[in-house]
């Protein structure tokens, strides 16, 4: 209970601090989460929203709540990291607890778009030093001594002219009396003695995950469970119309079979037939002798050689709108000395999360509690509330750690399933749905399919004068399906005096969606490429060719630029600064290659992170070994945890080949054509580059986000090497179409 | 029809249909959760248990097939996480999500045990049956080295500081 509050309010955050009956004390942050990111490019001020929490417990231990959820970003140790380095406590007395889903308390809970360090890096920092400065005014009373002269250490204030010291703990409820300092006025620690910050910190996690502890949303188990499976028309949107019931449930462990009407939005509720028996085995099993009768609507007639065709087809027309238009694009061709065109393809892709689909609900006395991996969960009731027609406030939601998210847990489709089911069982039963992995490949929101026909002038010098390109995706009434955009100034926007950039748009009923760098996968792929394509043309070295591109200090405009994080401007000067350490390290140019070996470079801007890669790729026949990669990456002044930063860097760019070799769903007659892992492969260990190489350049920007920017360039750097070697350049993903393999 | 397994240690009767595959046995029967379902059809290693020493898929593994046999599952490997396997899981701090990490590590310590020094070539002969959609596959190896005791000291993977 708490027994007394103090509120402080600044311009742009406020903490709130709270004594705990019993001794200790509560800090809440309330914080405008991207301020100091915004601040650098001259944005305004977001809203105020609540943030982060901290319990400085008697016995001088700290709990930190982790208010998003957790797919394997590291987020619930990286955060508390920086909380507990300035608040000068040890790292081993800090535990880490999960919130539930609470919007009104916690803000936006989301793991997604790379957010979590250009969100949090100063909230994080203000509220563990300034929770660290009132337990020193608490100790400077205490003694009747200047706050002055009063240390801090590993937990406790020190006074060292008296040689008192006392713990956090033992000063917590008289420190939660003391006044909030003006955040303007708190120093933070000097990096040079950051104790967590910027060490390779294991997971929080590790324990438990290495132990085989239920901590996944798939573990979940309450009393009474039943298992769920919901089938679903193979065809995207089709409808049950009627179904065996009667035989189903007369199947081992059955206890309810029914259709489900849908919301008419795949995004939330699709139709299908829901299994619920005793065991998700028995639903499973059961799911074998269900015999539906679909209504499988206009999805059918789509097919992704259909796609291809269309695209091909309006690629030499007009586009339907012009995203960008700069100088005179038509004039500038005609003084080109040098034309290249070209036409790239890459096919929808799935999420593939290792762990499948689930979410388990239990529906009671006008209260449903939900158990889910969602990466967007209190955003997902709000259209759940509306379909079960309850009030959100009725619905709790635990954020349980997915094993995986990618952004497919940004759709809560499963999530709704879960609950809409959970309610027809009703009666206070648990029920968890289960996907199979084949409902995960066959279900998704797929990372869009995309066509581009790009036409470039080069000058006598070998200089772009000239680009156009006429992107070819999906949506209807000139808006972009979801995650089927590209942006007007993606790169080269801005560098090429006579630019444009075109779309036409085909409709279509496949459901897409936000998938890992969203947006900037695949076009970092095209861009790449096609870059690569013009150097070769112009005679010059890919490397100093892609320097030359970027040689200017700004671009012309830093307001908008880039995938993923509107507003973040794109500095020249990272990328080149990223370039040459990757081209310098890598020995670009300058080692002697074995037979049949190039390299190859790919760099790309997104969600606020700069990075290159660099590939050395030896093509024997049609065998694509990757001998290694070198990442090179700038996303500011700090790397909170090297070690999970290493990892998700390595693990980017293994991502990125299994895109850019084998990953492809192929839509026929409406539905997804592959089905599980032997289709839709992952790269395994032993195709996994020997070595991956990685380096964060350190610049003077604030720290922003790793989940996304690492993967884009692994893919044309690997695909350039691979047309440095055979001189044949695939222009269609993936890469197994053109007959290559892994080695 | 009754099945006797032992599992790990623990002698276990299941009442259950014969074709039921061992990996719902182990999760829902016998509530044991670290081994886990990925896909159902022997393609991603997440549900690797031990019979007897070796390493299978459970989810392939219809119960009637281990009738009255010695099987280990993650929880088994050690009673307190302190198999070497696990131990060098944490000191290179393999994990992103920590999904397939159960299966790699169960057949990682199956090949320990034939093989206490594998190389790098025969690491991937065993391990290439273990998918990791996040990539973690570089520490997994240096974990396994690092459990056959070929590396000690701090994780050589876990980037500058």
């Amino acid at each position: 209970m708490p027994t007394m509050e103090k509120v402080a309010i600044d311009r742009r955050s406020f903490l709130k601090a709270t004594a705990l009956a019993g001794g200790g004390m509560l800090l809440a942050l309330y914080a405008s989460p991207l301020d100091e990111v915004f601040a650098q490019m001259g944005f305004p001020q977001a809203k105020l929203v609540p943030g982060s929490f901290i319990m400085i417990h008697p016995d001088n231990t700290f709990t930190i709540m982790a208010k998003n959820p957790e797919t394997g970003n590291g987020v619930r140790t990286m955060l508390p990291m920086i909380i507990a380095d300035e608040l000068d406590v040890e790292w081993s007395s800090v535990k880490v607890e999960q919130a539930d889903v609470d919007q009104a308390k916690y803000g936006l809970q989301i793991e997604g778009g790379s957010t979590a360090v250009p969100m949090n890096w100063m909230a994080m920092r203000q509220l563990g030093r300034a929770g660290r400065q009132m337990l020193i005014a608490a100790a400077a009373q205490t003694w009747s001594v200047p706050e002055s002269e009063c240390t801090t250490s590993a937990g406790k204030v020190l006074h060292q002219g008296s040689g008192k010291s006392a713990t956090y703990g033992e000063l917590a409820s008289k420190a939660a009396t003391m006044p909030v300092p003006d955040f303007q006025t708190l120093k933070f620690k000097d990096p040079k003695d950051y104790a967590i910050i910027g060490k390779p910190t294991k997971d929080v996690d590790d324990d438990n995950i290495v132990a085989g502890k239920p901590i996944f949303s798939i573990d979940v188990k309450q009393p009474g469970q039943l298992g769920a499976v919901f089938v679903k028309c193979p065809v995207f949107g089709g409808k049950a119309v009627s179904a065996n019931l009667d035989e189903i449930k007369k199947l081992p462990g059955v206890r309810h079979a029914f259709i489900v009407p849908g919301s008419g939005n795949i995004a939330t509720l699709s139709s299908g037939v829901a299994i619920v028996a005793d065991q998700w085995y028995q639903a499973n099993n059961a799911r074998k002798k269900l015999k539906v009768q679909w209504d499988e609507g206009p999805t059918a007639n789509e097919s992704s050689e259909g796609f291809l065709r269309q695209a091909q087809a309006l690629a030499p027309q007009k586009p339907q709108q012009i995203l960008r238009r700069d100088g005179d694009v038509d004039s500038a061709f005609s003084r080109a000395a040098h034309v290249v065109e070209a036409f790239y393809a890459y096919p929808f892709i799935a999420h593939a999360t290792m762990e499948p689909r689930n979410t388990t609900a239990c529906y009671k006395d006008g209260k449903l509690e939900i158990w889910t991996n969602s990466q967007l969960p209190g955003i997902g009731v709000m259209p759940l509330a509306k379909i079960l027609n309850m009030s959100p406030k009725d619905i709790t939601v635990h954020m349980i750690r997915g094993g995986g998210g990618f952004g497919r847990g940004l759709v809560n489709d499963y999530f709704t399933e879960a609950a809409y089911i959970a309610k027809t069982v009703g009666g206070g039963v648990p029920v968890k749905l289960l996907w199979t992995r084949e409902d995960d490949l066959h279900h998704d929101f797929y990372r869009p399919a995309g066509y581009h026909s790009l036409k470039a002038g080069l000058d006598s010098s070998g200089k772009i004068i000239a680009w156009k390109n006429h992107f070819i995706s999906f949506g209807s009434n000139g808006r972009f399906a979801s995650a089927a955009n590209m942006e007007p100034d993606e790169f080269p926007a801005r560098l090429i005096p006579n630019y444009e950039l075109g779309v036409s748009l085909m409709p279509t009923g496949i459901p897409t969606g936000a998938m890992r760098a969203p947006g900037s996968n695949a076009i970092a792929w095209v861009i790449n490429s096609f870059i690569d394509e013009l150097a070769h043309a112009a005679g010059k070295d890919p490397m100093q060719f892609n320097l030359d591109l970027i040689a200017g200090e700004q671009l012309p405009e830093t307001h908008t630029g880039g995938m993923g994080m509107r507003g973040a401007p794109y500095v020249p000067s990272r990328m080149r600064a990223c370039l040459e350490r990757a081209r310098d390290k890598s020995g670009w140019g300058k080692r002697s290659l074995p037979a049949n070996t190039a390299m190859g470079v790919g760099a790309h801007f997104c969600h606020m992170g700069y990075f290159v890669d660099v590939a050395e790729v030896t093509v024997t026949g049609n065998e694509v070994k990757v001998n290694k990669i070198w990442a090179v990456g700038d996303i500011g002044n700090q790397i909170i945890n090297p070690s999970r930063a290493h990892n998700i860097v390595v693990g980017g760019v293994i991502d990125g080949m299994s895109q850019l070799m084998d990953y492809e769903i192929n839509i026929d007659h409406g539905r997804a054509m592959e089905d599980n892992f032997n289709n839709y492969e992952p790269v395994r260990l032993s195709k996994a580059p020997p070595e991956i190489d990685v380096e964060f350049v350190l610049s003077k920007y604030a720290p922003t986000g790793l989940g996304e920017p690492p993967l884009p360039p692994v893919l044309p750097a690997v695909s350039n090497a691979i047309a440095a070697v055979t001189g044949k350049r695939v222009r269609r993903l993936p890469l197994k179409r053109a007959g290559l393999r892994w080695a | 029809m009754p099945y006797k397994l032992i599992v790990n240690g623990r002698h276990e009767t299941v009442d259950v249909p014969g074709d039921m595959p061992l990996l719902w046995v182990i999760r829902d029967v016998l509530n044991l959760h670290g081994t886990k379902f990925g896909c159902g059809g022997g393609f991603c290693g997440c549900c690797t248990v031990h019979l007897g020493d070796r390493a299978i898929r459970s989810c392939l593994t219809p119960v009637s097939a281990v009738h009255n046999q010695h099987i280990t599952t993650i929880e088994g490997l050690s009673p307190d996480g302190t198999h070497p396997v696990q131990r060098a899981w944490v000191e290179a701090d393999v994990p992103q999500c920590g999904y397939c990490q159960a299966g790699q590590m169960m057949s990682a310590s199956a090949l320990l045990k034939r093989n206490p020094h594998p190389s790098d070539e025969e690491i991937d002969a065993a391990m290439d049956g273990n998918l990791c959609r996040c990539g973690c596959y570089h520490r997994i190896r240096e974990a396994i080295h690092r459990a056959a005791g070929t590396i000690a000291g701090p994780a050589t993977s876990v980037g500058q500081e």
